[in-house]
Formats: C-alpha cells, structure tokens, sequence
C-alpha cells in the first residue's frame, strides 16, 4: 500500500476515533459519578445535532449567511440544547432510580433514547428521512498523491482534541473537577465534605452531554447528513469504547474510542476477505479483548469490598 | 375450593377479553376494552386473591384458555398468527428468565440467539432431509452452541461489562448476516415448509366439516412447546438448581462459601436459556417462512429485556403477560401504530419509576413447605 493511501486511511480513522471518544468520555463521566450508564446519551447527541441543524434552518431564514456566525449558532444551540437534555435525563430518570438494580437504569435510560428518537422521527419536519447537514468550514484542501487533506476535517480533529484536553483541565485542575473527582471516589465522604451532590452530579451530565452536542456536530458536518438514528451505533460504539478502555477512566475512553476506530479501519483495510466484515470483526475484538482483560484496558481495582 | 374456582374465573375472564380485544374492529371499542383492562388489573392488586390454587391446575386452565381462544378464532388468520407469536415469544423469554431472572446472568442479545436458532432451522430445513421435529431443536442446540463462544466473557467479567459482551454479540451477529452472501444477505432465507410425519403445516386444516387457518396447527406445536418449557422452568426453580442459581445472583461471594460453583452454574443457567431462546427461533422461522437480518437486531432484544422487567423478573406468569401486552397493544390500537415506540418506551420508564417490581413480582420462594 502507498504511503499516501495510508495517510488517507489513517486521517479517517482518526475522524472515526475522535468522534468516539468524544462520546465515550461522555459515558465515562456519567458512570464516574454514579456508577451507571446513561444510555439516551447517543440520542440526546442526535437532539443535539438536530438542535444545530434547526439553528441554522431558523438564522438562514433570517439571512443570515457568514459561515462563522452559522457555525457558533449551530454550536451553541447544539450544546444548549445536550446540556438540558442530559440534565433532565439525570434529573427525572437517573437520579430518582440511584439504588435500583443496575439493570433496571440501563434499560430505562435505553428507553428514554427510545422516547428521544421517536420524538426527532415523528416531529421534526422530516425527521424520518435523512437531513442534509450544511457544510459550514472550509472544504478546500492539500494533495498529497492519493491522499486528499481537507481543511475542515483538520479543524474537526483538532476541536475535538482540545475538547477532549479542556476537559481534563476542568477535571484534574479546577474546584469543579475536584468536585466530581471527589463524588467519583466516594458520595458519602464527599457530602460530608460539604458538596452538593445533586448539582455536582447534574452538572457533570451538562457537561458530558455538551460534549455529545460536539461529537453530533461532528458527525454532521463529516458526513454532511444526519438522521434520527445516527445515534443509535454511535452511541454502542461509545459504549463500547468506555467499557473497553475501563470505565470512569477518562485517558480509558480516550484509548478505547481510537481503538475502536482503529479496528474498524483495520478490519476494513487489511483483512483478506471482504472489507463488509470490518463491524464483526471490531466487535469480535472487543469481545476478545473483554475476556482478557474483563474490566478494560485501564482497568478498574478489581478488588471487592465483602 | 375457592382458589380454584378463582383460578378458573381468571382464566376464563382472560380468555373472553382477549377474544374481544383480538375480535373488536372500532378503535373506540378497543380504548375501551383496554380501559376496562386497566381498572381491572388495579382492581385486582387491591383485593387479595385466593392465589393458592395448584399450579399444575392453574397452567392446564391457561392451555385450555388458549386453545378454545383459537377454536373461536379457527378462520382468522392474522389472530392466530398474533396468538402464535405471543407464545413464541413467551418461550423465549422464559429462556431469558433463566439466565438473568434466575442465575442473573445478563444477556442483551435475546434476539440474536432467537435468529441463531431461526438460521439454523432455515438451514437444515432446506440442506439435509432430517425431521423438521428434530430441527427445531438443532435450532436450540446451535443456539446453545454459539452461545459457548461468549461463556468466557461473559463468566470473567461482571455488571456493564457483561452487558457489553452481549451488546457487541448483538451486532456482530446482526452485521454478520447482512454481509454473509450464503445466508442470504440482506433478504435474508427461506425455510422448507413445516411438516412433521404426515402433518403439513402450511396445508388448511380439515377434519370432515370442521375447518380452519393452517395457523391453528401453528398455535397446537407453539402452545405444546410452550407447556413444555414452562413446566421445565418452573421444575427448574423449585429444584435445588433453582436455589443455587437464586444464590449465585443475589450474592456470588455468599454462594461460593457454601460451596457452590458460581462458574459451573452460570454455564448452565446461559446455556439452557440460550437453547430455549434457539428452539423458539426454529419454530418463529417456520411460522414465518422468511427470516432475514432485520428480525434480529438489538432493538428487538430490548424488547425481550423490557418483557421480562415489565413482568416481573423472574416471574414465568408475569412474562406471559406483559408479552400479550406488548405485542397486543401496538397491533390493535391502531392510533398510535406511529407513536407505538414512543409510548412503549414511555411506558417502560413509567413503570421502571413507579413500580419497578414489574407487574406480577416474582413471589417469595417457601423453602418451609406449604401453608397447614
């Protein structure tokens, strides 16, 4: 294979990657504080992405045309629009069910996804079908051989990474992140220690689920279409990548998403059979490497309090 | 005496309601019957019903329920068909019951055991000349044998990273057969028409001047396997295997020190379940006489898992249920046949809320023998 080829399969799969781990650390951050998984996450990342989509059909209408001004509209209805998504999700659902069986937050969090996405279907104007994305960044780009560098996925990546790295910073270097690093370790000592832990928790939902909002605009913006379903193997691959990287582990998810990525393409690339197989075998790792390692990557102490 | 007249009250009750409900044409008619179900069933949990009539009574009632439901309905096709895939249904998630009501091992890839066990009668059906009796339960077997692939994963890891496991198992099954060419791809296979000795499924039925919908021998193999596999699973929770999977859920560390083998037990807690989810498969793919990738995906295991939580876990009765319901509901309330997902998932969070025991809670198990 050229190397040029290379470089295009490689800029893809970091796409892909990054587009994961965005929502994985979301998961991660989720089940950090409460030790749940929050699965409407993908489809309050959908939300999210239709939010923008609408933005953007309202402030054209308006005639509004700079791409810039667009672009931060779209943005910030797509985050404002997460944030309380995922608050009310933790506020209404995940919250009054702290104590139930695990079983029982996953599937009613799986069926608040169900509720979000019917919604985008039946009442978005054409939520059913597909909806053209605006390309809002600069598509241009460089040539190298076969490889065709644009611009705009460039800018994608490297917003993404500086999200992700924003992030850290908020957890490991400022009173809020000691905060949710604090209700993370332990929710007793860390209310004793005057946290509120209700509002630790919902903001800590705000903010993975404004992140979401980004991995959505992404997603758009990249494939320049979404759909109401979009979220829907985003979000298992999210899943996927937390848990495989060990969950409520932050550099985990990170490892996990491009990991996933990194399969995929691989599975795509260089099996010898048809590339169609890419998706059975990523899963088929993930399965494998579950077994070897049976509480991720980045593991968690596996020891047990009796 | 009065547990049974009860039991018989209930029994017939429920079968003259789903005869109405499958038989009324009106939405309006329906929305009332359904009402009228509502209050019922309050009603029912505020007084205390005599519920100690013998069980083994209590499931030949149900069977006959069925079983006169369907002489009523003999000419209507698309019933019997609804009644066919309720029971179907309630096979496999008793199968599912095992595993995650009894042994608490999860399994989120309910339907993909279900389509493995379809393929596999598809297969067989159409390759090899083997009794299509037996077919049915190659269609467990395989299901059991491809559930061995994850045993490994499944028994090391725990919680969300088991669910994962069956999670990833889901879709790459699911990938796995749109993208096999051999298996029919996308549109999926046809299996060879269901014949046992010289019964042929597919043919009207006809004895002398009684006839009827070639469903009803569908609804007889169905209702048969059905009583089967109950019976199985409630032997299964009265036996001592019951008690040591009760164990190895509620508290591995506890059930090892007493000895039990928490490995040993989940094999087989996984293992049956999968073959009973595999044989309802088989027989899913006959009635149905098409099978393709879409019949299997994860949304559709969902909805196996909401069963057995709406029900009650752990409770066969309860599942019998809330599958009616679930599969009833959406089919004859036609009105909201576009928001059915939507209300469905509504009501899954509703009753994870306010009543997250299910509907008909599993009931203590008696160890000291019956009441005196």
């Amino acid at each position: 294979m050229s190397l040029s080829l290379l470089g295009q399969y490689v800029m893809n799969g970091a796409m892909l990657g990054m587009m994961y781990a965005l929502v994985a650390v979301g998961f991660t951050l989720f089940f950090g504080v409460l030790d749940v998984i929050q699965f409407s996450h993908s489809d309050v990342l959908a939300a999210g992405a239709f939010a923008g989509l609408l933005a953007w059909a309202a402030l054209t209408a308006l005639g509004v045309a700079s791409p810039l001004a667009l672009l931060v509209a779209v943005l910030l209805a797509a985050v404002v629009a997460t944030a309380v998504l995922g608050v009310l999700v933790g506020r209404y659902i995940v919250l009054p069910l702290k104590g139930a069986p695990q079983l029982n937050v996953l599937l009613a969090t799986l069926m608040a996804g169900t509720v979000l996405r019917e919604s985008i279907r039946l009442f978005y104007p054409g939520g059913s079908q597909p909806q053209m994305f605006p390309a809002l960044l600069p598509t241009r780009g460089w040539d190298f051989g076969a490889f065709h560098l644009r611009i705009d996925n460039v800018i994608l990546l490297a917003a993404g990474a500086l999200m992700i790295a924003g992030t850290h910073l908020l957890i490991t270097r400022t009173r809020l992140g000691l905060a949710i690093r604090a209700v993370a370790q332990d929710e007793e000592t860390a209310r004793t220690m005057g946290i509120d832990f209700r509002r630790v928790v919902l903001i800590t939902f705000a903010l993975g689920s404004a992140l979401a909002a980004f991995a959505g605009v992404m997603d758009g913006l990249y494939y320049n279409e979404v759909f109401f379903g979009m979220g829907l193997l985003l979000g298992v691959i999210g899943f996927a990548a937390a848990v495989l990287g060990g969950l409520g582990n932050l550099y985990g998810a990170i490892v996990g998403g491009f990991l996933f990525a990194a399969l995929q393409t691989i599975g795509a690339v260089a099996l010898p059979f048809a590339s169609a197989y890419k998706d059975v075998f990523a899963f088929g790792v993930v399965i494998l490497l579950m077994a070897i390692r049976p509480t991720g990557l980045i593991g968690e102490r596996a020891s047990e309090r009796v | 005496m009065k547990a049974v007249a009860a039991a018989a009250l209930t029994v017939a009750a429920a079968t003259a309601f789903t005869w109405f409900l499958l038989r009324a044409e009106s939405q309006g008619a329906i929305a009332l019957l359904i009402a009228l179900a509502v209050v019922a069933g309050v009603a029912l949990t505020r007084v205390n019903l005599p519920a100690d009539a013998p069980e083994s009574l209590t499931q030949g009632l149900a069977i006959a329920g069925v079983a006169v439901l369907a002489m009523l309905l003999r000419e209507d096709d698309f019933s019997l068909l609804l009644i066919t895939r309720i029971l179907i249904v309630i096979v496999a998630c008793l199968g599912l019951t095992v595993q995650f009501g009894y042994a608490g091992v999860v399994n989120f890839a309910g339907a993909s055991f279900l389509g493995v066990g379809g393929y596999t009668a598809a297969v067989l059906s159409r390759a090899t000349a083997l009794p299509h009796l037996l077919i049915l339960f190659c269609g467990g077997a395989a299901a059991a044998l491809a559930g061995t692939v994850l045993l490994l994963p499944v028994l090391r890891t725990k919680g969300h990273y088991a669910a994962l496991v069956t999670v990833a198992f889901a879709l790459l099954f699911r990938t796995f057969l749109e993208v096999n060419d051999t298996l029919g791809g996308p549109q999926g296979l046809k299996p060879r028409e269901l014949a046992i000795g010289p019964l042929h499924f597919n043919d009207p039925v006809q004895f002398g001047p009684f006839e009827g919908s070639f469903y009803l021998r569908y609804v007889a193999l169905a209702l048969v396997l059905l009583a089967l596999a109950f019976a199985f699973v409630q032997r299964l929770e009265r036996s001592f295997i019951g008690i040591a999977l009760d164990a190895v859920r509620l508290d591995e560390i506890a059930a090892a020190t007493f000895g039990l083998d928490i490995a040993r037990w989940k094999i087989a807690a996984f293992t049956l379940g999968n073959f009973v989810i595999g044989v309802a498969g088989a027989l899913s793919a006959f009635m149905i006489g098409f099978i393709a990738p879409n019949n299997y995906t994860f949304a559709e295991s969902l909805i196996f898992v909401s069963i057995l939580l709406l029900g009650g876990i752990g409770n066969p009765w309860g599942l019998s249920l809330a599958t009616a319901i679930v599969i009833l509901l959406p089919e004859k309330l036609q009105v909201i046949q576009e928001y059915r997902f939507l209300l469905f998932g509504a009501m899954v969070i509703l009753i994870l809320l306010f009543r997250p025991a299910g509907l008909v809670p599993r009931p203590l198990r008696r160890l000291a023998g019956p009441k005196p």
